[in-house]
């Protein structure tokens, strides 16, 4: 299934806005965080799992473990620092 | 009702939003606002411009979900949420919390809560200008703990 990733802050500035990624039936959040650091070492570097990485899902925090539909849009970004 | 969350580059007039907020509702005993500005330091450094990202669609629904929860905790009669995004100066107005209730103890805490749950739960990031060069802002687990303090866990840093 298609899946619409976006990326905000540092990490929309290592990977760009946005790009489209193709996953399996059934995947999660961290199932696609994986995919996405075979990528490229761009991609490992700024989604490595020592980085800290938040992720939503249709335009909603969620955590890693949830699972995907398709269409879905997916975002990751750094911790957050508004206010 | 009024439009209750705006992110926007514009800037904010406290007053004119205050006066909306409470205008024709002699229920309204108690309003409190918070504004944050923009410092010209930060870490010990001399900070220059900043820039603000946001998620267009989702911080504002972030924001309207955390202000739907403040309202029923601490029985807000209205509440307004103004935040700026794009390139600030030292000085600028960067954000406004504003609400409205019958007491005060609601109003005073109600803005406290939404600054502490915006600053850790809404998609925003700054960017500043240092004499080294442009550098994002790192979280601080101080914000966290202070969200901590209404019983919500944050997990952002």
């Amino acid at each position: 299934m298609k899946i619409q990733v976006r990326y905000f802050a540092s990490l929309r500035e290592a990977l760009g806005p946005a790009e489209a990624v193709e996953v399996p039936e059934g995947s999660t959040l961290h199932d696609l965080r994986d995919l996405l650091v075979q990528r490229s070492p761009l991609h490992a570097g700024a989604l490595g799992r020592e980085r800290a990485v938040r992720c939503a899902l249709d335009q909603r925090l969620c955590s890693e473990g949830t699972v995907l539909g398709d269409g879905a849009e997916v975002a990751f970004f750094p911790p957050v620092t508004g206010g | 009702m009024a439009e209750r969350v705006s992110i926007r580059h514009a800037d904010f007039d406290l007053s004119a939003e205050v006066a909306a907020l409470r205008a024709g509702d002699g229920g309204v005993g108690a309003v409190a606002a918070f504004v944050g500005t923009v410092r010209d330091r930060s870490s010990g450094r001399e900070i220059g411009r900043m820039e603000l990202e946001h998620y267009p669609g989702m911080t504002e629904a972030a924001i309207e979900a955390m202000i739907d929860a403040a309202m029923v905790r601490f029985e807000l009669r209205a509440a307004r949420v103004v935040h700026r995004v794009g390139v600030l100066e030292p000085l600028d107005q960067i954000v406004l919390v504003a609400v409205a209730s019958a007491h005060r103890g609601q109003a005073f805490q109600a803005c406290e809560f939404l600054m502490d749950y915006l600053k850790t739960q809404a998609p925003l990031w700054k960017k500043e200008a240092t004499p080294e060069g442009a550098r994002w802002v790192d979280a601080r687990v101080a914000d966290d703990a202070a969200l901590a303090r209404w019983g919500i866990t944050a997990g952002n840093g």
